[in-house]
């Protein structure tokens, strides 16, 4: 059975999370991935404002298709997550709470969910045909020239994520693969 | 002599790409399938019904199954026989590329420079091609809508030859446990042993437009993927990293003959959304 969750997300929400739990998040999401990251911590290096207040939202990781005319958004999956290790932490530091994404986070980035009460989560890669149908709108907010890196607000209905990494240490990727691993 | 214009390579690129992005093949379907029924794990089995949902909303309503439409790889067979007029063989693959994400609504992820500006190219070109000259007068096109987060967990190691069989065996199996769930598992693994350093990897990439499942035709090679199969899905990983029983798919192998001090390993690994196609002009 999966959680319900209304975005942002709370303190208490985070608290209610652990690795291993099947989710589905209603409510703002902003896309950011390579590029757009490098851009962000340029600014919080200049302490020029980013593009969007980020106390308390939820970061997806990812590159849509172009829509055709009449939808909503194209393709919509996840990116791997382990390309923003490196801005991770600078973005929990400043209040950044969610993440989407896939795949393993560094040790740092573990550390910085549990310091700054912050959740990860993994949508299911290449099926992004069937995520771009909870998309309810999609806008581009800012760095519109990286075209498919550009930051855009996402409103999501139900958008089924997996919680991967939680504030408690937990790490679905290594308790998942321990219970079904047969080596000796 | 028979002469092919162009603008057929180019016709013939535009659709496979454009096909292959929205329908998955036959032979990667019916792999899935029989993995969410071996599935040990439950969340493994979401995971299967979800890939499965989104092969049909793909198919129906013509949406990239993954939103990285990948890089263009190309591998042509042209016939010694055949004289291609028009465009040159790369400005015409290209071409086709181009039209294809045009028409299909394609992610362009193809930048530039690979270190500096990084800017894009805006029509996902150039391709990735490789041609090989081979007897007779057709040309066979195979196109491969190669995901960046698969390819990025390739691995290349020269063996020595003591290591033998179990050296290839544990060099891939330890590359599966390290990229987990990164290149989107089940995956498909594809090996070229021998040749030098460049060919195994061609090899390696090669393999993945090989009907998936089919196992090589020389015994010892059958038995060998077979084998590293089996210790893969031993592994625990599962369906997108969440752990279960079906980490991959199909190992492919292809072999070449190599220098006597040599042993090249290549590993290519695909996601599960393995969009290959074909077609022979």
């Amino acid at each position: 059975m999966s959680k319900q969750i209304n975005l942002p997300l709370s303190e208490a929400d985070v608290k209610e999370l652990h690795a291993g739990d099947e989710v589905l998040l209603t409510g703002t999401i902003y896309v950011a991935r390579d590029a757009a990251h490098k851009r962000l911590i340029e600014a919080l290096d200049k302490d020029i404002p980013l593009p969007f207040d980020i106390t308390g939202q939820t970061i997806y990781y990812m590159g849509p298709s172009p829509a055709r005319p009449g939808q909503i958004s194209g393709s919509a999956g996840p990116t791997t997550s382990g390309r923003m290790d490196a801005y991770t932490p600078r973005l929990l530091a400043v209040g950044l709470r969610g993440m989407i994404g896939k795949g393993k986070r560094s040790p740092a980035v573990k550390e910085a969910i549990r310091q700054y009460g912050a959740v990860y989560f993994a949508a299911v890669g290449g099926i992004g045909a069937l995520l771009s149908k909870v998309i309810t709108s999609s806008e581009v907010i800012a760095y519109a020239e990286l075209g498919a890196e550009a930051v855009r607000k996402l409103e999501v209905k139900d958008m089924p994520v997996t919680v991967i990494n939680d504030i408690y240490g937990g790490d679905l990727y290594e308790t998942g693969k321990a219970q079904y691993c047969k080596q000796d | 002599m028979r002469v092919i214009p162009a603008s057929d390579i180019t016709k013939t690129v535009a659709r496979l790409y454009q096909e292959a992005n929205v329908n998955l093949p036959a032979d990667v379907v019916a792999a899935l399938e029989k993995a969410r029924t071996d599935e040990a794990s439950p969340s493994g089995k979401a995971v299967f019904d979800r890939i499965m949902e989104n092969i049909r909303i793909a198919a129906a309503e013509k949406i990239p199954l993954c939103q990285d439409c990948g890089t263009a790889t190309v591998f042509i067979e042209i016939g010694q026989d055949v004289n291609i007029s028009g465009d040159s063989l790369d400005t015409a693959v290209n071409k086709g590329i181009d039209k294809a994400c045009r028409d299909g609504f394609l992610r362009r992820s193809i930048v530039a420079h690979p270190f500096s500006t990084r800017t894009n190219t805006g029509d996902n070109t150039p391709a990735v091609i490789h041609t090989e000259i081979v007897p007779g007068g057709k040309v066979k096109i195979s196109v491969l809508a190669k995901g960046g987060g698969s390819e990025n967990m390739a691995r290349l190691v020269m063996l020595s030859p003591s290591s033998g069989r179990q050296g290839i065996i544990d060099f891939v199996v330890n590359a599966v446990e390290q990229a987990g769930g990164n290149p989107c598992p089940p995956i498909i693994l594809g090996l070229g042993i021998g040749g030098s350093a460049e060919k195994c990897l061609i090899l390696a990439k090669k393999s993945l437009l090989r009907q998936t499942g089919k196992n090589n035709t020389d015994p010892e090679t059958a038995a060998l993927e077979k084998e590293i199969l089996a210790a893969v899905n031993k592994l625990g990983i599962g369906p997108m990293g969440y752990g279960g029983s079906q980490t991959a798919l199909a190992v492919h192998i292809e072999t070449f003959p190599c220098h006597m001090a040599s042993l090249p390993v290549g590993l290519s690994i695909q996601c599960h959304s393995a969009r290959h196609i074909e077609a022979i002009i």
